[in-house]
């Protein structure tokens, strides 16, 4: 309990990740709220990484961070512009309103 | 290890008090606030591990980059209309309270990790987990990102290109009845069209038919 290993971090990791999944299922709200899950989800993984590299000893798992990282960026970015731009077309981005694809 | 003990827990337990906020708060703005200050607690507890870069570079890229865009996009989008129209009316002052302690939060946290690696770095007992003692984390990750991994890591310069080329893409939109500067049209105008040579006859002037 107090001395903190690996499987604290991967824990809390494995929380975080969870927590982003419940948050894609259970919102109603908007979409806005499924990208910032996704969000964590990726912050997650990320722990997870850069706790395997400090305690194996491997700088490799802190690259792979970074690059991450940087998808998770173009990510939002494109996910981003394209909320922006159904908001423009259709007038609103509510998830149980957008079903033009009829799914 | 005690130090050890009692920071992963606090800032853990913040980090995953405030991703549940995150999913279940009812305001958007409200949300992105608390995805920031997990974005911050986590990147503390990278710093306190020891990977002291990739920590700095979450506070910049997501704190700084990716949750601001989320916000801008959130005002813009005005989709916390449940809350009706909260930045217009006098329930704007319902974020002040959140914003604050929110701001609290992340100013201790910051102070606590960046202070303590600064100033007293043997506080948590980590050494003997990182990965070296004598080369920084920063000159570490630069020797194997630019020598191993350098085609992946312009791989990922054409990500964020194509991402950026695709959100302009995206967003861009031609308006009609705004005056604009037509560079073509201004270049290839020719002087058959720009000036007209008038024979004038002495004592009759020139007479503009229109």
């Amino acid at each position: 309990m107090i001395d903190i290993g690996l499987g604290h971090y991967l824990t809390l990791g494995a929380v975080i990740f969870t927590i982003g999944v419940i948050g894609i299922f259970l919102n109603r709200k908007n979409i806005i709220v499924i990208l910032m899950s996704i969000e964590l989800i990726l912050l997650a993984v990320n722990i997870n990484l850069v706790s395997f590299s400090i305690y194996l000893n491997d700088i490799s798992g802190q690259v792979f961070t970074l690059f991450i990282l940087t998808v998770a960026a173009a990510e939002a970015a494109i996910g981003l512009a394209i909320i922006v731009v159904y908001y423009r077309n259709s007038g609103t981005i509510r998830v149980e309103e957008i079903d033009k694809l009829k799914g | 290890m005690i130090s050890h003990a009692i920071f992963f827990y606090i800032f853990s337990i913040i980090a995953v008090v405030s991703a549940i906020m995150v999913t279940v708060s009812k305001n958007t703005v409200h949300s992105v606030f608390f995805l920031i200050l997990d974005f911050i607690s986590i990147s503390c507890l990278f710093i306190m591990i020891g990977a002291e870069f990739l920590g700095m570079i979450m506070l910049i890229v997501y704190v700084g980059a990716v949750a601001v865009l989320f916000l801008f996009v959130v005002m813009m989008l005005n989709v916390a209309q449940q809350k009706n129209q909260w930045f217009l009316s006098e329930e704007s002052s319902g974020h002040i309270p959140i914003g604050l302690i929110i701001s609290t939060i992340i100013f201790f946290e910051l102070i606590i990790v960046i202070g303590g690696w600064k100033y007293k770095p043997d506080l948590l007992d980590i050494n003997n987990i990182s990965l070296s003692n004598d080369v920084s984390n920063t000159h570490l990750l630069g020797s194997v990102l630019y020598t191993d991994y350098i085609h992946i890591f312009q791989l990922s310069g054409m990500v964020l290109l194509v991402a950026m080329v695709g959100a302009i893409v995206l967003t861009f939109r031609q308006r009609s009845g705004v005056k604009k500067q037509s560079y073509i049209q201004q270049i290839s105008r020719e002087r058959s069209e720009g000036v007209e040579v008038v024979e004038v006859k002495s004592g009759e002037g020139v007479k503009i038919n229109d």
